[in-house]
């Protein structure tokens, strides 16, 4: 049954010109951030020897790109995420699940899981461009692969908490801007000094996967935000 | 708890329900038999939708049960849905799948056996347009695929909320067509304003008021009445005198409606009588359409 609802969604999902267009705007803005980082890392190559220590080309070129990916994730999962429920609603396709012998937390977690397929080929692509690099030097794999597990759980947690939003509201378009309005806010407060701001901001846990850290309790943090947020998705569809 | 009559496909007890303060339903209760069309009825406000909301799980009682083939829709709510098809108001229809797909989302989602889909095409006359978007179908078509959706996994109890509206005539007569053969084998229950549509499809009926049950009976199965006018007008006794006569009202000095005998026809003697005794009979018809009357007295408005 999840799995029911998860296929529908990816199907519906890449029969709309909207995941096509992000996907597009997406992989153009990393393509150029990428070719604009080894045009500098190539100009600054010759010195880069001299150091002690030098930045590789993962640190110079994948590390900023996960960021970056980070970014756009930020301002486009909202725009996804906010039709999931919103829309079903609206057009009254709701009832067709909610009539059915199907559970809330299987119609919130299919969609979650559907959305996630997608995003998880939006992720594969940023992969993929990293690995690229293989065809001129060596790649730093456990950068890559801490930069990757950081943007997936970013990806999951921001997808839950649009998921939410999308519960909550009457109308996608709110959806999507409550949603990026949440996830600035939540990254704005990174900028706080004190434990406090940074324990609570998705964007200092972020940060240490895309320095290669891979710490349990920044695991933690994105497993409690998204299980948090989809919790309460699922109860939001109960109360309807 | 009492426990369901096991002919019930579906049995609401005292459902209420309220928006911010304006009670849209106060204490209805439904009971549906297998094989039985039942005829929801009531102006446009008077809490139908909502009613059927709730029996399908889309919308939680303030009070009151539903179960369906004997399951609790609250306590079980997967196992209960399981024998239930729902058409609401505004058909459920993803308009960027095709027809096919669509029917076979539905069908799994229900879990339906895989053979169903040709059969409940062709039986809602969609079986050339399966490979056709629904968002470019006509409104008649989209409601068919609506209607399809609701019985494509052949389940006890249909729901169908208004399933004519905005069809034209011949579409009208199809789907009537269509919901009478579905109610000699499943429980349906179809909501609607149109008093025809109950009376040409419908075996029982159940009018709602303002939240409020008002009236629930058999579908010509109550005695057709007579309305008589008589310019020199005989006595309420005299009339209920006639053989064949149950009951008389006075509506006015000078009109009556004569409530016969089951199975009696009282008009010939009426007829006769009336010249005998000179009663200067004016007019003398079968009420006009008993469940319009009804209608009309239960749901006027106490302006």
């Amino acid at each position: 049954m999840i799995r029911l609802v998860a296929i529908r969604e990816i199907r519906a999902l890449f029969a709309s010109s909207l995941a096509w267009i992000v996907l597009a705007i997406f992989q153009a803005i990393l393509a150029w951030i990428f070719l604009a980082r080894l045009d500098a890392f190539l100009g600054i190559q010759a010195k880069l020897q001299n150091i002690l220590n030098p930045p590789g080309v993962t640190e110079w070129i994948a590390a900023p790109l996960f960021s970056a990916a980070s970014m756009i994730f930020l301002m486009i999962i909202p725009l996804l995420t906010m039709r999931l429920i919103a829309d079903e609603a609206r057009n009254q396709t709701l009832t067709l699940l909610l009539s059915a012998p199907i559970s809330p937390a299987q119609i919130i977690l299919g969609k979650f899981l559907g959305l996630m397929a997608f995003l998880g080929a939006a992720i594969m692509l940023v992969l993929l461009m990293a690995l690229s690099l293989l065809l001129g030097g060596k790649l730093d794999f456990g950068l890559l692969l801490a930069n990757t597990l950081g943007l997936v759980l970013l990806a999951a947690s921001f997808s839950a908490l649009g998921l939410y939003l999308s519960c909550l509201s009457p109308h996608p378009f709110l959806a999507g801007i409550g949603g990026i309005g949440a996830l600035l806010g939540l990254w704005a407060v990174s900028f706080g000094s004190g434990s406090f701001f940074q324990a609570v901001s998705p964007a200092a846990h972020f940060e240490r996967f895309n320095q290669g850290l891979v710490d349990t309790g920044d695991i933690a943090y994105f497993s409690l935000f998204m299980i948090l947020f989809l919790t309460l998705s699922i109860w939001q569809l109960e109360k309807r | 708890m009492d426990t369901p009559d096991p002919s019930l496909v579906l049995h609401a007890r005292d459902l209420r329900r309220s928006y911010g303060g304006r009670v849209a339903v106060d204490g209805v209760s439904i009971e549906l038999r297998k094989g039985e069309v039942l005829g929801f009825l009531g102006p446009n406000g008077a809490g139908k939708s909502t009613t059927m909301r709730m029996l399908t799980g889309n919308l939680l009682p303030d009070s009151g049960k539903v179960s369906l083939c004997g399951v609790d829709l609250f306590e079980q709510p997967l196992k209960a849905k399981e024998g239930l098809g729902y058409l609401p108001e505004i058909p459920p229809l993803y308009r960027d799948m095709s027809v096919d797909d669509y029917l076979k989302f539905a069908m799994r989602l229900h879990r339906a056996k895989t053979d169903a889909l040709a059969e409940t095409k062709a039986r809602c006359g969609l079986a050339d347009v399966g490979k056709r978007l629904i968002g470019s179908l006509s409104k008649g078509y989209q409601q068919r695929v609506g209607i399809a959706q609701a019985i494509i996994h052949d389940p006890d109890v249909i729901i169908l909320d208004e399933p004519t509206a905005g069809l034209d005539p011949n579409q009208i007569r199809e789907v009537r067509t269509l919901i009478r053969e579905l109610g000699d084998r499943h429980g349906v229950i179809l909501s609607t304003h149109i008093l025809s549509e109950v009376e040409g499809v419908c075996d029982r009926v159940q009018i709602l008021h303002r939240g409020r049950q008002v009236y629930c009976g058999e579908v010509g199965g109550g005695q057709q009445s007579i309305e008589a006018g008589f310019n020199n007008p005989p006595s309420v006794d005299e009339l209920a005198g006639i053989e064949g006569m149950a009951s008389v009202e006075a509506l006015s000095p000078n009109l009556f409606r004569l409530h016969p005998v089951k199975g009696l026809d009282p008009t010939e003697s009426v007829v006769r009588l009336a010249s005998e005794r000179n009663w200067k009979l004016q007019r003398i018809s079968p009420a006009r359409n008993s469940l319009e009357t009804i209608f009309a007295e239960l749901t006027r408005e106490a302006s």
